[in-house]
């Protein structure tokens, strides 16, 4: 293979030919009776920031896949630059001048960060030329756009923005002309998002071509020059970002009108149901993920818990549903003491009035192989409605399922299907379905849309305020802090473990959040 | 890439099994031919070898009695995401269990017995099973290998125990003294003359009710929902509140029970005695039984029945066509066992396209009209 750095000559100049960096041309592709692509037409300005939105499963992901190489579209034609060309896989891509940069991160953790942008682009079979050459091309990277990175600090020990940061390093010094991103602020702060859209602003204003893939309608109307809708499959509308607003937007992506505000009255607190005190958690390898962590859920509240991912929600989350053993501290629901000694207590909690939505219904509020009416009562099994003694009463499972399904309108509205083939929202309604329909007293919610269509978001946090005004106590834990802000009625902000601070959501600033959530201004928040 | 073609279900438990276990015949065939035999022949020779007459059916039904209850075994587990490759041991320590409850209620009618040597067999097989479910859930040791151990430590025992303890002061041969003959169990050819002079005994029935069993177990309990829970996602299990650790346990115990079984079949029933190395490989049989069968007591009980007739017809073949030879027969069993097992899902991409040509063609026609 060429040196990465000698590939210019390879493609089309930049110079020559089309104001359009790509051109898709009635991109056909089906995957068995799915036709994920349909006729989609997409151009692309050189020097623009384009943004794709659509729901999951409108087929954004797999328009950028074959524009990278890992699909082959079944009919329509690709042209970079304007000349027609053929991507069979990433190298061809990368030829092309087009780089991606995924959503999980493709780097060798206990690698350099310069290791890991020479990986499969090292000149020779002796490391020390290309490191040379690598530090002093990092070096003009870093001049020209303002993405300064420790070329020698191991990736495991950088923030997560700055591990993003070594992702767009590596597509620019592969020669990348055009930055394909996927959903990139998903796991940044909102300090670390604003510094990343700095970056792509820079990288425009240079002559990149940048596309962003996401479903935050906030960032497309902040950064991007033009969008793109698509909706099942098709490409619907492409519109200049100035020209549009996120309430169409929205209904471009859905098809109907959304709400994308909560409505919701004001919080009727009633007694406290849930009492954290000085909760000290360790995740499984023994580090303490949460460090001292006090707080109370009265009835009729939704607490929520602002932070960024990877600050100790999950074992937060984990010891107060009974799945964790907890260190030291205490944890009371309606007042009497619920602290998990193991991690097998989550019956016993649920059999107290706790329910559970976990933050990842894949993982573990589900079991994908097994029917819908198998999940609906996944939990509550042991309950006497399901069976008496050892046995299980199939025929009340299913008549519960059936009932849920209605309710919460679940689509297929079929007992029989397997749970993996229902879409991701109608998968998490069958969560929330069980678990707001036991009646509890607590219910803790993880991230309650990740992975959601807006259509049934807007239902989801509908019945998560409807449970707030049957007077049940919330707590509410999301990495989403526009998720945070629609429905909390206070919000505590979690950084390593700790509560660094507590805020309004009606007066609270998103920049003073920001800086909570980034662990910024530790000392005068904390308490 | 690759579409996915949702198949009928029938296509998965019935069709696949059938062209697997065809393909390892073709095969098989093939190798009798180069030997200079007619394969054609060889099937005849093996079916009527198996099911033909009485005295070779009654074995096919002896055979096929300690599959079910390896395969059952085996199947257990694996629904909890278990892999209890430890049947032999299991199996053979039961014996134990089995020989001396007989002893102890020497000379009680078998009907009475039976329930009592069940429950015997049973603890014995289900203890020597739980110690590597107990490892797993407590120290975190894989039953595969531990099983494994358990096997070599049950071979070591139980010969000490045989050959040393057992074996009375007159008998020259490795085996303990008889069961009392009214407590032994009976042969079937009490009741069906045509099976007079086989193994094949009252143990045959307890096997086809530990399917029903198993199926219950497994679909209609709250504790097989539990395991299937934990067998899919033991995250999920814990999530909604089940001891994965309990579950390992108990699982683990059941399942070495059911492998106990065999004890019933060979100890208390077919030889009246135990035997040194009596499980003979039925324990690792279990396992191609056990994926042959999906897990499925319909399938364990359908594959356990087809080894059965490979074991029976097999040594009918070898002793009817001199120039196979009971290597041979080794051979053809192993091919089945690496169709249906190792290479079972080799068929199914074939098969997909299949069913979508079809699909398309008949959509095709549906569009022409």
């Amino acid at each position: 293979m060429a040196s990465p750095t000698h590939q210019t000559d390879q493609r089309p100049s930049p110079a020559a030919g089309s104001p359009l960096a790509i051109e898709l041309r009635k991109i056909n592709k089906r995957f068995g009776p799915v036709h994920a692509n349909k006729d989609i037409d997409l151009a692309v300005k050189r020097g623009s920031v384009h943004g794709i939105v659509g729901e999951n499963g409108a087929g954004k992901s797999t328009l950028m896949s074959i524009l990278y190489g890992f699909y082959h579209a079944d009919s329509g034609e690709v042209l970079v630059g304007g000349q027609p060309v053929t991507i069979n896989n990433s190298s061809d891509a990368l030829a092309l001048g087009i780089g991606m940069v995924h959503q999980h991160f493709m780097l060798v953790d206990n690698f350099t960060v310069i290791e890991n942008v020479i990986l499969g682009a090292e000149d020779s079979a002796l490391l020390d030329p290309s490191i040379d050459k690598a530090r002093r091309e990092l070096q003009r990277l870093a001049d020209e756009y303002g993405l300064a990175v420790p070329a020698d600090a191991v990736i495991e020990d950088l923030s997560v923005g700055q591990q993003q940061r070594v992702e767009i390093l590596k597509a620019l010094y592969r020669g990348a002309d055009i930055l394909i991103l996927d959903e990139p602020t998903g796991v940044l702060t909102p300090a670390e998002a604003d510094h990343l859209f700095k970056v792509l602003e820079t990288l425009r204003d240079e002559g990149k071509t940048i596309i962003l893939i996401t479903h935050k309608l906030r960032e497309i109307m902040a950064i991007t020059d033009t969008v793109s809708v698509m909706r099942q499959g098709e490409m619907v509308a492409t519109l200049e970002t100035t020209q549009t607003s996120p309430e169409q937007l929205a209904e471009l992506m859905v098809g109907r009108r959304v709400l994308l505000r909560v409505e919701k009255g004001p919080a009727k607190p009633g007694e406290v149901l849930l009492e954290i005190e000085n909760l000290v958690v360790a995740d499984d390898l023994g580090t303490e993920r949460v460090k001292g962590v006090s707080l109370s859920v009265r009835a009729g509240e939704i607490l929520g818990i602002a932070g960024v991912a990877g600050n100790g929600q999950s074992e937060l989350l984990e010891a107060v549903a009974g799945m964790r053993a907890v260190r030291s501290g205490a944890i009371r629901l309606n007042g009497e003491d619920v602290t998990a000694q193991d991690e097998d207590s989550a019956a016993d909690l649920r059999r107290k009035g706790l329910a559970h939505v976990p933050e990842d219904r894949l993982r573990m509020g589900l079991v994908t192989n097994f029917y819908e009416w198998e999940n609906a009562i996944l939990g509550y099994h042991g309950e006497a409605r399901y069976g008496k003694g050892v046995m299980l009463n199939v025929d009340a499972a299913r008549a519960e399922a059936r009932r849920q399904i209605e309710k919460f309108d679940i689509r297929p509205a079929d007992t029989d299907l397997k749970t993996a083939n229902f879409s991701g929202g109608n998968q998490q309604k069958i969560v929330l379905a069980r678990e707001m329909e036991r009646d509890p007293d607590v219910l803790i919610v993880g991230q309650p849309t990740r992975g959601v269509d807006i259509g049934a978001i807007e239902f989801i946090h509908g019945q998560i305020v409807k449970m707030r005004d049957a007077g049940k106590a919330i707590l509410l834990v999301s990495v989403e802090l526009d998720e945070i802000r629609a429905l909390s009625d206070r919000i505590v902000v979690l950084f390593d473990g700790r509560i660094v601070g507590e805020a309004d959501p009606e007066t609270a600033d998103e920049g003073e959040l920001g800086l909570l959530m980034a662990g910024v201004n530790q000392k005068e928040a904390g308490r | 890439m690759s579409a996915r073609v949702s198949l009928p279900r029938w296509v998965d438990i019935v069709l696949l099994p059938v062209l697997n276990v065809t393909l390892a015949f073709i095969i098989g065939g093939i190798v009798v031919l180069v030997v200079g035999e007619n394969p054609i022949e060889a099937v005849r020779i093996m079916l009527y070898g198996a099911f033909g007459y009485g005295y070779g059916f009654g074995f096919t039904l002896y055979y096929t009695t300690n599959f079910i209850f390896t395969g059952l075994a085996v199947a257990v587990a694996f629904h909890a995401g278990l892999f209890n490759i430890g049947g032999e041991g299991q199996s053979y320590v039961a014996g134990l269990g089995a020989l001396l409850i007989a002893f102890a209620v020497g000379g009680l009618h078998w009907a009475l017995a039976l329930p009592l040597i069940i429950i015997a067999a049973g603890l014995v097989g289900g203890f020597w099973a739980f110690i590597p479910g107990w490892l797993q859930a407590r120290r975190g040791s894989h039953v595969v290998i531990t099983t494994i151990m358990m096997n070599f430590i049950a071979t070591s025992l139980m010969s000490y125990l045989i050959s040393r303890i057992l074996k009375p002061a007159n008998v020259s041969s490795d085996m303990s003294a008889p069961i009392d003959p009214v407590t032994r169990l009976p042969f079937l050819a009490e009741w069906f003359p045509l099976l007079r002079n086989t193994p094949a005994n009252i143990s045959f029935f307890v096997a086809i009710a530990s399917l029903f069993f198993v199926y219950w177990l497994i679909w209609r309990t709250k504790f097989g929902y539990a395991i299937r829970t934990m067998g899919h996602n033991p995250t999920a299990a814990r999530y909604a509140g089940m001891s994965n650790a309990r579950l390992i346990m108990l699982t683990m115990a059941i399942s070495g029970a059911l492998a106990g079984m065999m004890a019933l079949n060979e100890t208390a029933g077919a030889q009246g005695r135990l035997m040194l190395n009596y499980v003979a490989g039925a324990g690792f049989v279990g396992i191609a039984v056990a994926f042959m069968g999906k897990a499925h007591p319909i399938g364990v009980g359908l594959s356990a029945l087809l080894f059965g007739v490979l074991y029976q017809g097999g040594q009918e073949l070898a002793f009817s066509m001199p120039a196979i030879t009971r290597e041979m027969i080794v051979t053809i069993q192993a091919l089945v066992i690496l169709f249906t097992g190792a290479m079972s899902e080799m068929l199914r991409r074939p098969v997909e396209i299949a069913f979508l040509l079809s699909r398309l063609r008949s959509a095709d026609e549906g569009g022409g009209r």
